[in-house]
């Protein structure tokens, strides 16, 4: 009884880290003027949710979160801003205080509405989540799910990133030549 | 379930969403408008995990792999758009972005 006192203690400690830093990150990323270290800022964020992920016994989607995101995703993000070149600009300057003002009215507004509607909806059931086994969230297992229940997301998401990749070299392509048509 | 019950992993979830959505709205540099939008896809993902785990049903974290996968497409697109952008030598402003010409 002891032994499980203290593993709830030491998981809701390493909750209020994880989710601090998350919160923490994801502010940072919106207020910081240099793109550079909110790409950075966002890089912590995805690591400290996938803390959380760990904790939500997910473990294959917080390996591919550090691996797809914070790793591949993330330095492509690195290599354009490096590319672009890093411009500040004053994260609240540039336009109407009534758009500030806006913007914080309707981010308030979405927060407040997705609590009320969860609330309303499934509050009194979210006290107690069921036992799962070491299975649940394991590699084999999601790999089993996306072989057998989920095949057609699994096949229509690779059409998705065919689609983008293509997206990616016509955007691309066609640039040079319009600035090479400019140019001559 | 060890530690915090799910409805704080949600509390979370509906503050980065929010977040992300308040840095969509008021940022001009469309490099970090997607940054914001990719804390708003996490805030998701981490409501679909938190739910998965609620009803121990792994329909949530295959939806969140799906997430990622939409998420690293549309990075693909948006980072050709803002070099495409900078190839024009043209601001990265997205308020000066209001016709789609070729």
């Amino acid at each position: 009884m002891l032994a499980i006192t203290a593993g709830g203690v030491v998981v809701w400690i390493v909750w209020v880290a994880a989710g601090f830093a998350c919160l923490a990150s994801g502010v940072a990323v919106v207020s910081f003027t240099n793109p550079f270290f909110s790409a950075l800022a966002l890089i912590g964020n995805l690591a400290s949710l996938a803390v959380l992920y760990l904790l939500l016994s997910a473990e294959f989607v917080a390996a591919a979160q550090v691996l797809v995101y914070a790793g591949a995703v993330m330095v492509m993000f690195l290599f354009v801003i490096a590319y672009v070149g890093p411009r500040r600009e004053p994260p609240w300057a540039g336009g109407p205080s009534w758009q500030t003002l806006g913007a914080v009215l309707a981010a308030g507004a979405i927060f407040v509405e997705i609590v009320v509607v969860i609330g309303l909806k499934a509050g009194g059931r979210l006290e107690k989540s069921p036992d799962v086994g070491s299975v649940f969230g394991s590699p084999g297992w999601i790999g089993r799910l996306f072989l057998t229940d989920h095949l057609l997301a699994f096949e229509i998401t690779s059409i998705v990133l065919l689609v983008a990749a293509v997206g990616g070299v016509i955007l691309g392509s066609h640039t040079r030549r319009a600035v090479r048509g400019e140019m001559g | 379930m060890l530690g915090p019950g799910v409805a704080w992993y949600l509390g979370i979830a509906a503050f980065l969403f929010a977040t992300g959505a308040f840095g969509v709205l008021i940022r001009r540099n469309p490099l970090i408008v997607l940054l914001s939008l990719e804390i708003m896809l996490n805030g998701a993902n981490l409501a679909l995990i938190a739910f998965s785990r609620h009803a121990a049903n792994g329909a949530g974290q295959i939806f969140a792999l799906g997430v990622m996968a939409v998420a690293a497409a549309e990075v693909c697109v948006g980072l050709g758009l803002v070099v495409a952008i900078n190839r024009r030598r043209l601001a990265l402003d997205v308020d000066e972005f209001s016709e789609l010409r070729g």
